[in-house]
This record gives structure tokens, C-alpha cells and sequence, in this order.
């Protein structure tokens, strides 16, 4: 077995350097990736480099975010953080820029990666920082009766605020016709004689509580627009006030589908944070629940694509599969969908004595249950119309959109974390990527099909060379000393015992960016520790939240129908998109 | 219909009908079957029920309650999984899921509802029909769970009234089912 811990990416920084001379503040990590802090006057030229660059090439922004130093140091209280990623390469950089609080605003860098749009908008929306220049700077997550920054140290996590009806939507409409003017002169029907149509989020076919709204041509889409934050229950606020154990039940109703691998993708930047090395048993384990996992995530999201398109049998077909494996989970965890099943530096119990022989049981049966739906659907022509061609984007677009995982993968782009950057012994397994041709809500769902026996062949194999061994870290932060042995024998024990119950995990002080594949696509986890027994700051990276900010551009200029099959083919979850 | 010449009379008036349920006493609304004391009604050995027009109604609300699934969130999966295969919510007669509140009578609110999401809520409530029931499925729904912060809603009896509150996170198929019983028991005895 490999490393748990990520290897850092060394960027040779020097050509960086010679060009913002000036510019650069501070040179310094962001484990495990460099990291320079740039004057607010030198950072649109410092990502505008690293973007362009050819030896950077820094082709996605992964994320931005802001941490607020209000306990952290006297002056320059908001810290941007902005995180690159070159996919080629795996090479990481992140670049930091300080502003006052009374002078809260840096260059917006929208026109640089379209990531940036959403990405801004909710940092100005939780934290108050502007951004100039950016084109449609309001709310994204809270409502627009909200008052105040709620991600702000001095905001008091109780404040809410009542919201008393819904935006109407036409201020952005308005923008985007006017982003596009020559497709309302180009529509069968005059302006005034379209159809808005408002598409949420409580509609049944959008799998969460999204909202769009759209204006129709006869049946062609114009233009859409998107609301999210109707699910935004302060996942990053709330584990602020939790200690790091505390949060791994927040991480489960992140995506819901597949709770296991938020849980290890959380505490697997904790570890890292903390530097606790989790046993090859351990680690083995992870995989097979998180494959276990991402085989969950993409038979619900598929069995719900499907319906979508007016196919309901494989619906029950798909599900069936999923709660034998659900029971087979529940054996070991304890719950069926919320499992909490990872801790830090350990897992909740070790797995049952029949729980290999239950889950090569599930292995029989997967294949054919994947097999008699695509006998249902492979050849319809109905499903092949509605699929083929509907909801496309090329490689460039989803990367610069900040697309990971099987949406990327799905237009032709073969990355994976699990492949580009193993963790957790991954490169030991023989796997491979599906890839798709053209980006289409086909290559989305058959991705996910094939996928799904992958992922089996890995369990298979992690089944065959599970080690033995403790599951559990040797490190005092991981578990609870033994009571006979340790806790009422010796005094270390006691005071071990006593540090984990009283104060519970407290890393040293400094960050970490850790990731891992999850079915989305990469979920990250930005957690600043202030030496604390809470995270400072915990940012969750959310491969949905970028992915469906591309949703205008797959559906305009598609049916009004194809709106729904295309969301679906997204995997929307709505617990991540809006935490 | 009626008896044949020379056929005797099957069931006594004041006798109960075998394999009719005597309901009763169990469910006030329900007249007594058999019982009528009309003998031609009671030579029909038991294929005519006599009863009241409130319990028929109440009967017929609770057999076939329409819900319209309130999902946002985790139980929203769960509620998924309550109504297909494997725990079939059809074996209850409340498998009509409508998505539309116009044709439902059942609102099932699965999942977080936070104060951005209270104005949908209370409008899709508005315009059920009445009589109209709440469940709310899962602790977000029902207090806000562990969500105690600035954006979520603290149960959603602050917006719309609830029937039956579903302890869990999120909670059990067997759970939702049985919250499903407790309501159609509850129709069929007040009629409401």
C-alpha cells in the first residue's frame, strides 16, 4: 500500500517570481501545494500568468474562497484564497490576496475562468467581499432578504432571517438576453409572444431543489437561468461550532447518494492536517466503501435519469440493487443511507466477519441487474432521441467551467483522481476510466453504467487483498485508549483518555487542501485549524456547485423537455451543491 | 335479488355476518354491519354493507390518500425508497403520487426546509384541497434537526400545520409506513 498522504506537487515557482517582482508578499505552502500572496494591485496579473503561462497552464480554478482573520492577526482581516489546478500536469498552486475590511473588494477574474462566477458570488455572498467588474455580483446561496455576511467570525450562527416570498428571476433573465441578443431576433416568435416558464424547486423531475427559469420558443429554450440555495442548511458554519469528530455526520448530507465518501474525503483532510498515517487495513476498507459508494450514487442518479425520460422500469430494477447493498452497509454501520462510518484516523468499527462473504454476494448480482437495464435501454430509440446529442460540452468549456470527475470525463477528458493522483493504495488496482465522445447526457449515463461494474472489479480486488491488521491509526487522537490496559493502568493512558474526551481532536495550527474522488467529480476540503479542537474554517469544494453552473449552456437551444433529462444526466445533489 | 322460494334465510336480523368485521365498536363511524334489522337487506348474506355516509367517506379518504412528496433533501431518497420495490407504500392504497398539490391530499415534507425554501412550502400548501394532511418526514422537518443555525427553518409546523411528525435522519421506509397506518387509522375513526 502507498502513502496516505498526498504528495506534495512541487511548482517551480522562479518564472512567477521574475515576472510580479513586486508584487509578491509571501512565499509559503498550502500543504500540499505552494503557495504565494500577492498585493491585491498584482493579482489579476499573478492569475492571469498562471493561467496563460505554458509552464503553469493552470487550466481550472478549483476553487475561491475567503478565510476571515478576525482572530488571526490585527490588521487585513479577509484572506482570499484562490486554488489552480493544471489537470495535465497535477500540478497545484494557490495564490492568496489579504484586504481590509472597510476595503473589501479585489478584481473580479470571471473573464479568466467561468468557474470564477459562482465561485465569487458566493464568497461576496458569505463573507461581504466584492468583486469589480464581476457581471452579476448578488446572493447565491442565502436569500435576498438576508442581512449580513453569515460566514463572518462576529456573525452569530443563530441569526436567521425570514424570507417572505421568492425572487422573481427577471433581473438575470434580463442579463442573459441581453449576453445573447441575436437568439430572441433569430426566435419563431416575437419578443413579448415567448413563454417564461418557472421550472422549481419543488418540481418533482429536478431531484432537489433547484430552480430554473426559462423562456421558451414554441418548445426550444431561449434562454435559462438557475437559483440555488434553497437546501443551503450551513454546512461551513456549522462546523465551525463542532468539534472535528462532531462534523462527519454534516459531511454524510453533503451528498446524501454516497454519504461514505464525503465522510472519508472529510477526514482524510483532517488526517492530513493532523499527519495521521491510517493503516493499510484501513484503507482498504475506504475503498471498498466508498466504491461501494460511488456504485450507489450512480445507480440512483441513473434509475432517476431514466424515469426522467419516461422509462420507469428500470427504476425498480435499479433500486432493488441498491437496497441489497444498502442492507450489506447497514450491517456494518448501522444506518442505511447516513452512515457517519469514517472517523479521524479510524472508522467507526471495524467490518462484520460475513461482511466479505455479503458483499461478494452483491458482486454476482451487480452485473446483472446493470445488464438488464441497458438491455431495456442501450437500443430504444426513445431513450438514443432523447439522449444522443442533447446537453453537450466540449472538453475546454467544462474545463474552464471547473467540471471534474464523470462530466469531464464524459466529454473525452480522461482525468481521475483516483488514477492521476492514487491515494489510499488506488494505483494497486487494475481499473479503468470510461470515457465518453462528446460530452451528451448518452456519454453521461453509459459513463455511469460502466463505472458502476469498475467499480465492482475494484471492490472485488480490495476483497481479495484486504490485509489484515488493526483498522485503526496508531496515534493518540484516533481512538479512545483501551480502559484495562491503558486508561486505569498508567498515567499516559489516563491523560490520553482525559485530552480526547475534554478536548477532543486538536491538529497544529496551519491548513490543508486534501481531495478525493467522489462519483461527482472532486471533492475538496479546505480546513483552516487554528490549533483548535473546531476547524477555523471548513470549505467544502463541491463538484456539483460548478457543474451546474454550466446548466444554461447545455439547455439553451434544446426542448424545454430536454431541460429535465439533462439536469438528471448532471447528478445534481442538492445537499452539496448548496451545503 | 332476494331469497328463493323455500330458501332459508341465511343470517337471523341482530346476527353477525360471518367474515364481516365488526368494526363497531373500534370505529365509531362505521355502523354496525349486519345488524340492519331490514330483512331484505340482511337475505343478502352479507354482500351489503349498511352503514353511514361519514364512514363511507371516511373509508373511502382513507384507501386512497394521494401524496405529493415534498422532497428537498436525504429523506427524500428514503421516501423514494418507501415507495418502490422492496417496502411498496402501494400495500397501504397511498401509491398515487402526485406531484401536483391541486390533485394531492397527503403533502409527505421529506427534508431540510430552510427560510429561503418557507415561502414555496407554505404556497404548494396553500393550494392543496382540502381535506389536506402534513406528515413531516425526518428531524430537519420537524425541528431542524441538527441544523440550528442562521438559514434553516425550525420545523416546519412554524409555516404549516403538521399531523404526524417522523423521528429519524433520516428515518426508516417502516417508519414512514406506519406514520402512513396511524393517519388512514386516524381517518377512519374521526372521519378526518
Amino acid at each position: 500500500m502507498t502513502t496516505t498522504t498526498t504528495t506534495p506537487s512541487t511548482v517551480d515557482l522562479t518564472k512567477l517570481r521574475n515576472k510580479i517582482q513586486g508584487g509578491i508578499l509571501e512565499e509559503s505552502t498550502l500543504p500540499p501545494m505552494p503557495c504565494v500572496r500577492v498585493k491585491r494591485e498584482a493579482l489579476l496579473e499573478t492569475l492571469e500568468f498562471l493561467r496563460n503561462d505554458p509552464e503553469y497552464r493552470m487550466h481550472q480554478l478549483k476553487e475561491i474562497t475567503v478565510v476571515d482573520g478576525l482572530y488571526l492577526r490585527e490588521s487585513e482581516r479577509f484572506e482570499l484564497v484562490y486554488l489552480l489546478h493544471n489537470l495535465d500536469t497535477q500540478k497545484r498552486v494557490a495564490v492568496k490576496c489579504r484586504v481590509e475590511e472597510d476595503d473589501a473588494h479585489v478584481p473580479s477574474i470571471n473573464h479568466l475562468w467561468r468557474a470564477a462566477n459562482w465561485g465569487e458570488r458566493e464568497a461576496f455572498d458569505q463573507y461581504g467581499v466584492k468583486f469589480d467588474n464581476h457581471p452579476n455580483l448578488k446572493r447565491i446561496l442565502n436569500h435576498h432578504e438576508f442581512v449580513g455576511h453569515p460566514l463572518r467570525k462576529d456573525y452569530n450562527i443563530f441569526r436567521g432571517h425570514w424570507c417572505s416570498e421568492a425572487e422573481t428571476l427577471l433581473d438575470e433573465l434580463e442579463l442573459r438576453r441581453k449576453m445573447f441578443p441575436e437568439r430572441i431576433a433569430d426566435a419563431d416568435h416575437d419578443p413579448g409572444e415567448t413563454m417564461i416558464l418557472n421550472i422549481g424547486p419543488s418540481h418533482p423531475a429536478s431531484h432537489g431543489t433547484l430552480r430554473n427559469l426559462v423562456e421558451l420558443d414554441g418548445e426550444t429554450v431561449l434562454y435559462c437561468v438557475q437559483e440555488i440555495g434553497y437546501l443551503h442548511r450551513g454546512f461551513e458554519k456549522s462546523a465551525e461550532t463542532h468539534e472535528y469528530n462532531q462534523v462527519v455526520p454534516y459531511t454524510d448530507r453533503l451528498n446524501y447518494c454516497s454519504a461514505i465518501s464525503n465522510n472519508v474525503g472529510y477526514v482524510k483532510a483532517v488526517e492530513e492536517l493532523c499527519g495521521i498515517e491510517i493503516p493499510p487495513r484501513n484503507q482498504a476498507i475506504r475503498v471498498i466503501m466508498c466504491e461501494l459508494s460511488r456504485i450507489m450514487d450512480h445507480l440512483v442518479c441513473n434509475a432517476a435519469n431514466i424515469v426522467d425520460l419516461g422509462a420507469l422500469t428500470n427504476f425498480w430494477y435499479l433500486f432493488n440493487l441498491r437496497e441489497k447493498i444498502y442492507n450489506v452497509i447497514e450491517g456494518v454501520t448501522g444506518a442505511r443511507l447516513t452512515n457517519s462510518y469514517a472517523r479521524v484516523g479510524s472508522l467507526w468499527a471495524d467490518i462484520t466477519p460475513d461482511f466479505i462473504e455479503q458483499v461478494r454476494g452483491l458482486l454476482a448480482e451487480i452485473p446483472q441487474h446493470v445488464d438488464d437495464t441497458m438491455k431495456l435501454v442501450a437500443r430504444n430509440r426513445i431513450f438514443i432521441d432523447r439522449t444522443v446529442g442533447i446537453g453537450k460540452i466540449s472538453p475546454d468549456d467544462a474545463i474552464a467551467y471547473g467540471y471534474t470527475g464523470l462530466c469531464l470525463r464524459a466529454t473525452g477528458y480522461e482525468h481521475d483522481l483516483r488514477k492521476a493522483q492514487p491515494y489510499y493504495g488506488y494505483d494497486q488496482y487494475d481499473f479503468e476510466i470510461p470515457v465518453g465522445h462528446q460530452g451528451d447526457t448518452y456519454d453521461r449515463i453509459m459513463c455511469r453504467f460502466e463505472e458502476i461494474k469498475q467499480s465492482a472489479r475494484i471492490v472485488e480486488q480490495a476483497l481479495d487483498s484486504l490485509p489484515d491488521g488493526p483498522y485503526r491509526a496508531d496515534h493518540p487522537m484516533a481512538y479512545l485508549p483501551d480502559k484495562q490496559t491503558r486508561t486505569y493502568a498508567n498515567i499516559e493512558g489516563l491523560v490520553n483518555h482525559f485530552k480526547i474526551v475534554m478536548h477532543g481532536i486538536q491538529p497544529p495550527k496551519g491548513e490543508v487542501y486534501s481531495w478525493t474522488e467522489t462519483p461527482n467529480g472532486e471533492l475538496g476540503f479546505y480546513i483552516v485549524s487554528d490549533g483548535g479542537m473546531k476547524p477555523y474554517k471548513c470549505k467544502v469544494r463541491p463538484p456539483c456547485f460548478y457543474l451546474y453552473s454550466s446548466f444554461p449552456d447545455l439547455v439553451e437551444g434544446q426542448m424545454v423537455a430536454d431541460v429535465i433529462a439533462v439536469l438528471g444526466s448532471l447528478n445534481i445533489v442538492a445537499g452539496e451543491l448548496d451545503r | 335479488m332476494g331469497l328463493k322460494d323455500g330458501q332459508e334465510n341465511p343470517v337471523a336480523p341482530g346476527a353477525v355476518v360471518p367474515g364481516a368485521r365488526d368494526v363497531g365498536e373500534r370505529y365509531p363511524l362505521q355502523a354496525p354491519l349486519g345488524r340492519s334489522g331490514d330483512p331484505d337487506v340482511d337475505a343478502l348474506g352479507g354482500a351489503v354493507t349498511i352503514t353511514k355516509a361519514e364512514a363511507l367517506v371516511a373509508w373511502g379518504r382513507k384507501n386512497s390518500l394521494w401524496p405529493i412528496p415534498f422532497g428537498t433533501a436525504c429523506c427524500a431518497i428514503e421516501f423514494m425508497g418507501t415507495v418502490s420495490s422492496v417496502f411498496d407504500l402501494s400495500r397501504f392504497g397511498a401509491e398515487v403520487v402526485r406531484f401536483s398539490p391541486r390533485q394531492a391530499d397527503l403533502m409527505i415534507v421529506s427534508g431540510t426546509i430552510t427560510y429561503k425554501m418557507g415561502p414555496i412550502l407554505k404556497r404548494i400548501y396553500d393550494q392543496m384541497c382540502e381535506p389536506r394532511y402534513v406528515i413531516s418526514m425526518g428531524v430537519c422537518a420537524s425541528s431542524g434537526g441538527f441544523y440550528d443555525n442562521y438559514c434553516t427553518l425550525q420545523g416546519i409546523d412554524k409555516i404549516i400545520p403538521v399531523d404526524y411528525y417522523i423521528a429519524g435522519c433520516p428515518p426508516r421506509p417502516e417508519a414512514v409506513l406506519q406514520a402512513v397506518v396511524e393517519l388512514q387509522n386516524r381517518l377512519q375513526r374521526t372521519g378526518a
